[in-house]
């Protein structure tokens, strides 16, 4: 729903824009013009894609995300004290947190799902604090390889992709750390 | 230190392998496999990009983000956020692929080692979708009270977007 009325809005807003400063015949051809490139953009994003999702599937197998999420466990029963001790959602959680980290999407959601109706099951209809700190966790960015964006970037003609990661961590752990404290101290305040 | 962020991709992927190789793992059909998935993400945000960038071609040729830009030029630049990364702080919240063309957008047009097109990228990759995230996973959850999960995650969000014109500033300078 929430796209649909963002997708007229800026079709509206463009056609109305243009009329008033007499770039409607610009307007008309762009539309053309974005849909070819949206395509193009798809394939020159495809060949970096590929090869990175392949290069985290082997971390996937090599057990890389299970070694992780051993090493997350301290940090999760804090994060989640009302669940500290409950080893289904504790695995749940850090599998999740961990395929997070090396950018499984994918194979992350499922994870998280699985969590999410676990602590629920305490508090139906409600979230609990535990569970609006899963949400805010899953809505922070905490990959350490964003292959997407660095496809992106390739596809644009960058030689150096990857020379963003320093900055892209360091905000990904600001806006992390952000969400957490924010969701700490509002579960003081909210009832 | 530029040859060394240019070895990060080669010397990961080697590292893996050799990791790989170790824990004995079927290396070969891991790398098709996954490269396999990279082609059904392609596949699967395709048509969504293609209506998006449409639109955001159409804006753009409109004028109607600069005017956008220059309405709230004051308020971004007093934080240190690029004006032109207006678009992307409006949709990243919403949709993950409009997001997406509009950073390819950004960097087509201002170059990825720009200035505006560093910080697009470094805020596509440290922030999220976050409202398809929470109807997701209070979907799955079937909450209907959510309390203060939607404010504390956009204080997640409106940090990550702050911080990323930050740490780019301060890696690259400028």
């Amino acid at each position: 729903m929430a796209m649909a009325v963002i997708w007229t809005v800026m079709v509206a807003a463009s056609i109305l824009c243009g009329l008033a400063s007499g770039r409607g015949e610009a307007v008309a051809a762009a539309a053309l013009e974005g849909a070819a490139a949206g395509v193009e953009l798809c394939l020159t994003m495809a060949g970096a894609l590929c090869l990175w999702m392949g290069v985290m599937e082997v971390m996937r197998r090599s057990g890389l995300a299970r070694g992780l999420s051993r090493l997350l466990r301290p940090v999760l029963r804090r994060l989640y004290p009302d669940f500290a001790r409950d080893e289904a959602v504790m695995d749940a959680v850090s599998a999740n947190v961990s395929a997070n980290l090396l950018g499984l999407g994918n194979a992350a959601t499922p994870l998280g799902l699985e969590a999410a109706r676990l602590m629920a099951k305490r508090s139906p209809g409600v979230a609990s604090d535990s569970l609006c700190m899963l949400v805010v966790c899953n809505t922070a960015s905490i990959q350490l390889i964003p292959a997407t964006v660095a496809s992106l970037r390739a596809a644009a003609g960058c030689a150096t992709p990857f020379d963003i990661l320093p900055a892209v961590w360091l905000a990904s752990a600001l806006s992390v750390t952000a969400g957490v404290l924010a969701a700490k101290l509002m579960a003081r305040v909210w009832r | 230190m530029e040859l060394l962020m240019a070895m990060v991709v080669p010397g990961l992927m080697l590292g893996v392998s050799l990791w790989g190789l170790v824990r004995k793992v079927d290396l070969w059909n891991a790398l098709v496999a996954g490269a396999g998935e990279g082609l059904q993400v392609c596949v699967g945000i395709a048509p969504a990009l293609v209506c998006l960038l449409t639109a955001v071609y159409m804006l753009r040729a409109s004028g109607a983000l600069e005017l956008l830009g220059q309405v709230l030029e004051p308020a971004l630049s007093a934080v240190g956020i690029p004006t032109e990364t207006i678009g992307l702080l409006l949709v990243r919240p919403v949709s993950g692929s409009a997001a997406l063309g509009v950073g390819a957008e950004l960097l087509a047009v201002y170059g990825p080692d720009s200035l505006v097109g560093r910080t697009a990228a470094v805020m596509l990759g440290s922030t999220e979708t976050t409202f398809y995230t929470v109807a997701v996973y209070f979907g799955a959850a079937k909450i209907a009270k959510t309390r203060y999960a939607i404010p504390a995650a956009l204080c997640g969000d409106v940090v990550g977007f702050l911080a990323a014109s930050w740490a780019v500033r301060l890696w690259f300078g400028g």
